[in-house]
């Protein structure tokens, strides 16, 4: 006679917004104890403390608030690229990928034509090339995944690597100076095809671009006929065919926008941040987004709060690590471990244990 | 000759680091989780090893290299395994998405890596460099008279024990998932859990154990690397993207360990390519460095159009199971 669970679990059928807060504000803090401990047993200092200077790095003054500003942009820009492919359930892993090559092409078109057009035009061009870019980039896979199935998890990874070698290849060509095997910033002396102030701040189109795209993402998931379409593939691409949607006509569509928006992160890093470009443009961002916009569940206003959250826990660690002269790298440890607990929580959110009942 | 000699015996030893990454992913694919989180855990491993070896050489005046080896090689299994147990609470347990967990633990492993690598020296007193003499050597050295042997002896016999050790994990590994009762339970999962559970088998145990074994398997590839590669010193960031690449041999090899090994050296093999081609310029260089990855792209695309059979990957793959919802 085998013993009855001592817990039991099942599907919950609603959960309110209220409780799903509570749950993730509970693994958060949870994940903030386990690191204290952590760091405490490394450095053997007080997490008060770490926890002051997590704060002071990420919004200790002007200039550290908007770097995790312009850094969450970024961050929430990727997540929001993926939202429509991963509703779709298409795992675009290669956001990383995407970021590259529409970042590539933006320095292209900085390099290039850098001095053969009028500011505005050349920023147009660049928006429109990196969109592009990383559109086709996204819509190879999706083509092979609509006409034969091809696994797309690891196709997009694949092509990350891929898109990795054209940015060196790039590199190559464009290195300043020769020999440095680096890009160096693009256009110094006359700044053409960098993003502009806007309002008297430096990163204010980056904001401003990035928090468009979330309005409208939001709009075009929640309310139009395409957002329609896409969560119906997402849940059954039977259901799909059988309701008259061509279902590979969705595919390549949606991969093609989320593709593209992926690559216009590419060209606000080049251009509204960095300058430059390299293999580390994308920096792992491509994957964190994925978290971002998996945690989410789609909506892009939750996106935006759990980039601040991750953004702001990085430059804190960094924070972290210079001041108490440990390595930086312990930034991805603590990401990780937070990220565990933030992942774990969906489990409770979305099942109820209780006591089994005699 | 001897530039062919050399260059078959580096990609044999790039091989073996991916080699072991991919064995640890077919032992976990066939149970039906995809972990994506091996090249963290690869780190990870890596680390732990050169750390277990790092103490135990630091404590002691007269270390014994055959100690050394094995707490490296327990330490880097264990941590490793670890690694691939987080994955399998969040995944199997707790039934959270498996992509988002795997990334989830890439990042973490990655800069657990890093992390340790950057600032054991610190940790252990400011001693400068990390190295581990003795344990090292033992990792390298050949097999005395066998590799004296000109030409055969080169290409055969001249590597540490590790290099034969994940051969012969690559047979065990074949004959365990083809040939035996247990073997043929685990496939069993991969492809329909929900099959599986009702003729009796305990899919929870299974899907642990595997994914637990094979992220220590995958471990030992980081500890191949930091040993027998760097000779038991460590750079961050070192072990590059060889993580991925043993993802991509999975595919390859087609969930077959057996392929693996000779999917492996071939791995190794387009990896340095670029370094042997008379005449290349350093723009083709970076073309040739993508090769693996084109490769694999092109295998996947088309087992895609092939729709053989035995050439599919797990049908429960990525999928979580969940009894109650059969």
């Amino acid at each position: 006679m085998k013993k009855e669970p001592f817990l039991k679990m099942s599907r919950r059928e609603k959960i309110s917004w209220q409780k799903r807060l509570m749950i993730r504000i509970a693994a958060l803090l949870l994940s903030l104890l386990v690191c204290a401990g952590v760091i405490f047993l490394l450095v053997r200092m007080n997490p008060f403390d770490v926890y002051k200077a997590i704060w002071d790095g990420a919004l200790g003054s002007e200039r550290r608030i908007w770097i995790t500003i312009r850094d969450t942009m970024i961050l929430l820009c990727i997540a929001i690229g993926l939202a429509p492919a991963f509703k779709m359930r298409f795992w675009n892993i290669g956001a990383e990928g995407q970021i590259l090559v529409g970042g590539a092409c933006a320095a292209a078109a900085m390099i290039y034509a850098g001095d053969k057009m009028p500011p505005v035009l050349l920023l147009v061009v660049m928006f429109v090339c990196s969109a592009l870019g990383g559109m086709v980039w996204g819509m190879i896979p999706a083509v092979f995944k609509a006409y034969w199935n091809t696994n797309e998890t690891l196709f997009t990874l694949m092509l990350n690597y891929v898109a990795m070698q054209i940015v060196t290849f790039c590199i190559v060509f464009w290195e300043n100076p020769k020999g440095s095997n680096t890009v160096g910033i693009i256009n110094q002396s006359t700044q053409a095809g960098w993003l502009p102030e806007l309002f008297g701040q430096k990163y204010g189109w980056n904001v401003l671009i990035v928090l468009v795209f979330t309005v409208v993402m939001f709009i075009y998931l929640k309310y139009s006929k395409h957002g329609y379409e896409i969560s119906v593939v997402g849940e059954s691409e039977n259901t799909a065919r059988y309701a008259g949607i061509r279902v590979r006509k969705v595919i390549i569509r949606t991969m093609a926008i989320s593709g593209a928006i992926c690559g216009i992160a590419g060209f606000v890093i080049v251009s509204g941040a960095s300058h430059t470009i390299s293999t580390a443009t994308a920096d792992g961002r491509g994957f964190t987004a994925i978290i971002v916009a998996w945690l989410s569940k789609f909506n892009t206003f939750i996106m935006l709060a759990v980039s601040f959250g991750i953004v702001f826990m990085q430059q804190g660690a960094v924070q972290i690590a210079t001041q108490y002269g440990l390595n930086e790298n312990a930034s991805d440890v603590i990401l990780g471990i937070i990220l565990f607990f933030l992942i774990g929580a969906e489990f409770f959110i979305n099942y109820k244990v209780e006591r089994a009942k005699k | 000759m001897s530039v062919l000699i050399i260059f078959i015996q580096k990609a044999i030893v790039q091989g073996i680091c991916i080699l072991y990454g991919a064995l640890g992913e077919i032992m976990t694919e066939k149970s039906g989780n995809l972990n994506l989180g091996i090249p963290g855990i690869m780190y990870m491993g890596g680390i732990s090893g050169l750390m277990g070896a790092f103490f135990y050489e630091k404590d002691n005046p007269n270390p014994n290299a055959l100690v050394g080896v094995l707490i490296s090689l327990l330490c880097a299994f264990t941590v490793a395994a670890l690694g691939g147990l987080i994955y399998s609470v969040l995944t199997i347990t707790l039934r959270v998405n498996q992509n988002v967990t795997g990334l989830a633990l890439t990042i973490f492993g990655t800069g657990f890596g890093n992390f340790f690598g950057g600032s054991i020296s610190k940790l252990a007193g400011g001693v400068g460099q990390i190295s581990v003499k003795v344990t090292g050597s033992a990792y390298t050295a050949k097999i005395p008279g066998l590799s004296k042997i000109p030409v055969l002896g080169d290409l055969l016999f001249s590597y540490g024990f590790m290099t034969y050790l994940c051969i012969i994990v690559a047979v065990l590994l074949s004959v365990f998932l083809f040939k035996t009762r247990y073997g043929l339970n685990l496939r069993a999962i991969g492809e329909n859990p929900g099959t599986a559970d009702a003729a009796g088998i305990n899919v929870t145990k299974y899907k642990y154990l595997s994914t637990c074994i094979g992220a220590g398997l995958a471990g030992l590839g980081g500890l191949y690397f930091v040993m027998e590669y760097s000779g038991g010193t460590w750079t961050d960031n070192g072990f590059g993207d060889r993580g991925w690449l043993a993802v991509a041999l999975v595919i390859f090899a087609l969930w077959k360990p057996l392929n693996a090994i000779w999917g492996a050296f071939l791995f190794g093999a387009l990896y340095i390519l670029y370094l042997y081609i008379p005449g290349l310029g350093r723009s083709m260089q970076e073309v040739f460095k993508a090769l693996p990855y084109v490769v694999t792209i092109i295998v996947l695309v088309f087992t895609s159009f092939r729709k053989k059979k035995e050439h599919q990957p797990p049908a429960g793959l990525g999928l979580p199971y969940f009894r109650e919802e059969r």
